[in-house]
């Protein structure tokens, strides 16, 4: 069955899903990561314009503070 | 046979390191052959690069250049000293990220921050008290040229924005990218995959506390972006950062640049 991927984990989605809001339902900070959907950089000022299904690979990197 | 003895091509029919020693240099005592230092005989074969060096002896600028590059391994001396690296973040891990570049021989860094130093930075970072109150582009400057006389380095005291990452940037081969806010951090990294698609990133993220040293890895992510950290052990309160987490973080930092450059990261 074909599922989205996010990190290599499968996720079923229902149905497409605007990326900005996956981002909100997985508790994602968009101020806070970087995305490569099927192996290309999504630009932040994207996030409200892609929509996800279930056929996309997405890598999420969150970014966590200290330095 | 032709080898490379102090810097210099030279024609010999010496076959091993010690004949060479007691033949032509029996008043020196470090014998360097091919950017290792050696205390046994050891064959010598054609364009090895051997040095002879004496202890206590302070050496001119001259002798400490061919010096320094001698330590270095010879195929990777050259790779490292072309190279152009990026620092954004003189904190704990750039002003250690840039003392490990400097003796490993890089040949121009930029370093970027908007920061002084202050007392409470002495816990983690690679400044002195004497650095106190100075720019931390200045301090690192001055510290780097002491270890590194022969490195170029270009300074831009400022905060790093959308806007100048490119100016300020554009020409590195690698970026590492040592902020402290993980805003910031995406901020930067966001910038240079979508403005510049040639370099290579570095990010740390994840070094907080005295949590366990394995922990620490060194992954890609995504296409140019090398994470080093564990991912999760953020500063906090009561987690805050401290020397050996952030030099490990640093180190592998540090030692995914030379990787890269080398051609050895997958």
């Amino acid at each position: 069955m074909n599922t989205l991927k996010i990190n290599g984990n499968d996720v079923n989605l229902v149905s497409p899903i605007m990326l900005a809001d996956l981002l909100l339902m997985k508790n994602y900070n968009p101020e806070k990561i970087a995305i490569e959907l099927n192996g290309k950089i999504v630009p932040k000022k994207e996030y409200r314009n892609v929509t996800i299904g279930n056929l996309d690979s997405l890598e999420i990197v969150s970014f966590v503070g200290g330095g | 046979m032709k080898i490379i003895i102090n810097g210099t091509e030279t024609e010999t029919l010496y076959r091993t390191a010690m004949q060479l020693h007691n033949a032509l240099f029996s008043d020196t005592d470090v014998i360097v052959l091919n950017g290792y230092q050696i205390s046994d005989d050891a064959e010598l074969n054609e364009n090895d690069q051997i040095y002879f060096g004496k202890k206590n002896v302070f050496p001119n600028m001259k002798e400490l250049k061919m010096i320094m590059s001698a330590r270095d391994s010879p195929f990777v001396h050259d790779k490292l000293k072309g190279a152009t690296v990026g620092i954004a973040g003189l904190g704990g891990l750039g002003s250690n990220i840039a003392a490990m570049l400097a003796r490993s021989g890089i040949g121009h860094l930029v370093i970027a921050d908007f920061d002084t130093v202050e007392p409470t930075n002495l816990n983690r970072q690679n400044y002195y008290v004497n650095n106190i109150g100075m720019k931390k582009t200045d301090s690192t400057e001055e510290i780097l040229f002491q270890i590194n006389p022969f490195i170029e380095i270009t300074k831009y005291f400022t905060k790093i924005d959308e806007n100048n990452v490119f100016d300020i940037f554009g020409k590195c081969d690698v970026v590492c990218e040592a902020f402290d806010s993980p805003f910031a951090k995406a901020m930067l990294i966001n910038a240079l995959l979508e403005k510049c698609p040639k370099i290579m990133i570095i990010s740390g993220s994840g070094m907080g506390g005295y949590e366990d040293s394995n922990l620490i890895k060194t992954k890609m992510r995504i296409k140019r972006l090398y994470v080093c950290g564990d991912e999760i052990n953020e500063a906090a309160k009561g987690m805050g950062l401290m020397a050996p987490r952030v030099s490990i973080c640093a180190g592998h930092m540090a030692n995914a640049v030379i990787r890269i450059l080398i051609g050895s990261m997958r």
